[in-house]
């Protein structure tokens, strides 16, 4: 498969009063070309600045890609000007937002904000970008397009907004949509309607989909591969299937079994990670899950372990091995 | 144990809610903005809570699960209807009275970042109900501070920090020991973990049901997360729209929902586990706006079963099997799927 994106080593940190403050930490990962990659992880895990990384939108907000690389269809983007980053952004890679009514315009209507879009990244009148731009709210799936391009965001419901976000980051044919948190502000019953119209279009026209989410069922449901975040940095990486059912990482496991499952025991106690998610001032030396982690030994306090490839999967702990053969102990037991 | 404690529930009712309405009035239509519209966020809703239940209300924003938890508190005053507690009307309560029942009723909100103020200490914070109820001075109050913030597992060296320094999970625990600080017998839990991270979130959900069972609690747990009330709820009210669609023992409406709505939310819930192979019903449309609801049952416009009849008669909440309540003209049978009604 051909890669579209692959993301090395990349540090990117926020000017504090002592120095950067990483909050994303040598991240690797790719994304291939039609492929849905989920990223997971709580607040501070460092998904959404690893996206604004990617957009190269942390320049705007006081941080800074330190060190790494990020190659979007072989080309390098950490070196780009910011007048090159621009043509790239809405043009090969778009992004919507989880507020869809901070990331609109309130003074401009939907037709305006969308025909923008398609004027400037295409050269065509004004007349024919207004017909596109009634073709892409119809694709969205919004009744009645000619009477919403009218309108001001303002009138719309937040399932609304966000369709036009989707229809304003499509105007463009983008190989790559970044979804930071699509539907977190959304009802569930909308939030069903908002992944139907991802899905649909990612097979429509074979686009690539980074979806940042912290709800692992969003993630079951419409990755082909997840990525889990910790704090900074990269936990594992595996195919949705593989990491739903056996999830190596002490973290990634404590995470699915915090969640109530729909045919779980009911009232019964769930299990829980002790602790917090730690602070970018006060990060713990060695593996960053360690204060919180039921396995942690003196290694993991004082060295960080590194992604290590396992099969299918990457994991980084230094108890991967050990967590393997466990593994295979209970599926031989289950086999019995 | 715990289906052993429902079984064995004593169906007491503790709070008794009879055809609450809750309406706002909105200026703004007209020439000169005199036209006054009115918003039914609670429309006659009626259902009880027994004692040391768990009862779960979830519905979409907008629906008036929250309007409905703040009135029963009497912390908004409901429009018409009666809230007895113990069998008494507390709508007609005078100020000495309500004063007394916040004894016995509390309410845990969502935000915990609103809702401690900031210039406070915990110590503070928990200690103004003591001060106001003036049950525990001096000595005795910050015992029992330190006391309460040892039961919601928070270090009671903590008496003297202000809300700034803790974490999110930690401030909903201190509102908790607030919402407990005088021993009510009745706590409206209003999204208590939806603003949480995940691995904090269970942490908090363990220590509510915790706190139930040692306490004798009763809980009315108002979300949006059906896998959360799902494993937390002996019942569960499902509201659309100010009304109540669907009310049930909280296995019977998981598995054998009867109001399509219900079972249509239920397929659309993103869930973990990669082996449920759902049939998805994705609802068409959006909630229509409480301003102009539409005639007749509420969620016809949206329904995939709807007929002219759902137009012109507004379905009224029945039991239809024992102890379950919907409100709806063609109830699903037990066992029967919403796509199979549909075909």
């Amino acid at each position: 498969m051909e890669k579209i994106l692959e993301v090395k080593e990349l540090v990117t940190g926020y000017k504090g009063k002592t120095g950067f403050l990483k909050a994303v930490d040598g991240v690797s990962f790719d994304i291939e070309k039609g492929e849905t990659v989920c990223i997971v992880g709580e607040s501070g895990s460092g998904k959404s600045v690893t996206s604004m990384s990617i957009m190269r939108l942390v320049d705007y907000e006081n941080g800074k890609i330190l060190s790494g690389s990020i190659r979007f269809e072989q080309e390098e983007l950490t070196d780009k000007s910011s007048d090159e980053m621009r043509h790239i952004r809405g043009s090969k890679i778009s992004m919507i937002f989880q507020e869809p009514l901070t990331a609109l315009n309130p003074v401009f209507t939907v037709g305006k904000q969308i025909t923008e879009a398609i004027l400037l990244h295409q050269s065509i009148t004004k007349k024919k970008a207004m017909e596109r731009a009634e073709e892409l709210l119809r694709l969205v799936g919004l009744s009645d397009p000619k009477t919403r391009l009218k309108q001001f965001p303002h009138e719309l419901s937040g399932g609304m907004r966000q369709r036009v976000m989707i229809a304003i980051a499509l105007a463009s044919n983008p190989e790559l949509l970044i979804a930071d948190e699509p539907t977190t502000a959304l009802d569930v019953t909308i939030e069903a309607q908002i992944l139907e119209l991802l899905r649909t279009i990612r097979e429509q026209r074979n686009m690539s989909i980074m979806l940042i989410t912290h709800d692992i069922g969003v993630a079951a449901e419409m990755a082909h591969r997840i990525i889990i975040m910790y704090a900074g940095k990269i936990v594992e990486i595996g195919k949705t299937n593989d990491i739903l059912q056996r999830p190596y990482h002490p973290y990634s496991k404590g995470l699915m079994e915090s969640v109530p499952k729909m045919d779980g025991q009911r009232g019964v106690p769930l299990q829980s990670i002790d602790g917090t998610i730690p602070s970018l001032h006060e990060m713990p030396s060695g593996c960053r899950f360690s204060p919180r982690c039921p396995l942690a030994t003196d290694k993991c306090r004082g060295e960080a372990p590194q992604l290590e490839r396992k099969g299918d999967r990457q994991v980084a702990c230094w108890h991967v091995d050990k967590l393997l053969q466990q593994e295979d102990k209970t599926q031989v037991k289950e086999g019995i | 144990m715990r289906l052993e404690n429902h079984a064995g529930l004593d169906h007491q009712p503790l709070v008794e809610i009879k055809h609450l309405k809750k309406y706002f009035t909105i200026k703004g239509g007209g020439v000169f903005k005199r036209e006054k519209k009115e918003i039914k966020a609670v429309d006659d809703v009626s259902f009880q809570i027994f004692k040391g239940e768990t009862l779960g209300l979830v519905g979409e924003s907008g629906c008036g699960k929250s309007t409905l938890g703040r009135n029963l508190l009497r912390l908004q005053e409901p429009t018409a209807g009666e809230v007895l507690f113990h069998g008494e009307n507390i709508l007609q309560y005078k100020k000495k009275q309500l004063r007394d029942l916040r004894n016995k009723m509390q309410i845990i909100y969502q935000d915990p970042f609103g809702s401690l103020n900031p210039r406070f200490t915990i110590g503070q914070i928990i200690g103004e109900m003591f001060a106001i109820h003036g049950t525990a001075k001096g000595k005795e109050k910050e015992q029992r501070i330190k006391e309460l913030l040892a039961l919601v597992g928070l270090d009671s060296s903590r008496y003297n920090s202000y809300p700034h320094e803790f974490s999110g999970g930690q401030r909903q625990r201190v509102g908790i020991a607030r919402a407990l600080a005088l021993q009510p017998e009745f706590v409206v839990a209003d999204e208590p973990v939806s603003a949480l991270d995940v691995s904090v979130q269970s942490q908090i959900i363990n220590l509510l049901m915790k706190l139930k069972e040692d306490l004798g609690l009763t809980l009315l747990f108002i979300a949006h997360g059906l896998n959360v009330v799902r494993h937390i709820s002996d019942r569960v009210g499902v509201m659309y729209l100010g009304r109540m669609v669907e009310l049930s023992e909280t296995d019977n409406i998981f598995d054998h929902p009867a109001h399509p709505y219900t079972a249509a939310l239920l397929t659309t819930i993103p869930d973990a586990n990669p082996n449920a192979k759902k049939e998805r019903i994705v609802l068409k449309g959006e909630v229509p706006s409480p301003a102009a609801p539409p005639s007749g049952c509420s969620f016809r416009t949206r329904c995939p079963l709807a007929t002219e009849r759902c137009a012109k008669e507004v379905p009224k909440l029945q039991e239809i099997r024992s102890g379950h309540f919907v409100s709806c003209h063609y109830p699903l049978e037990k066992g029967q799927s919403l796509r199979d009604a549909i075909v």
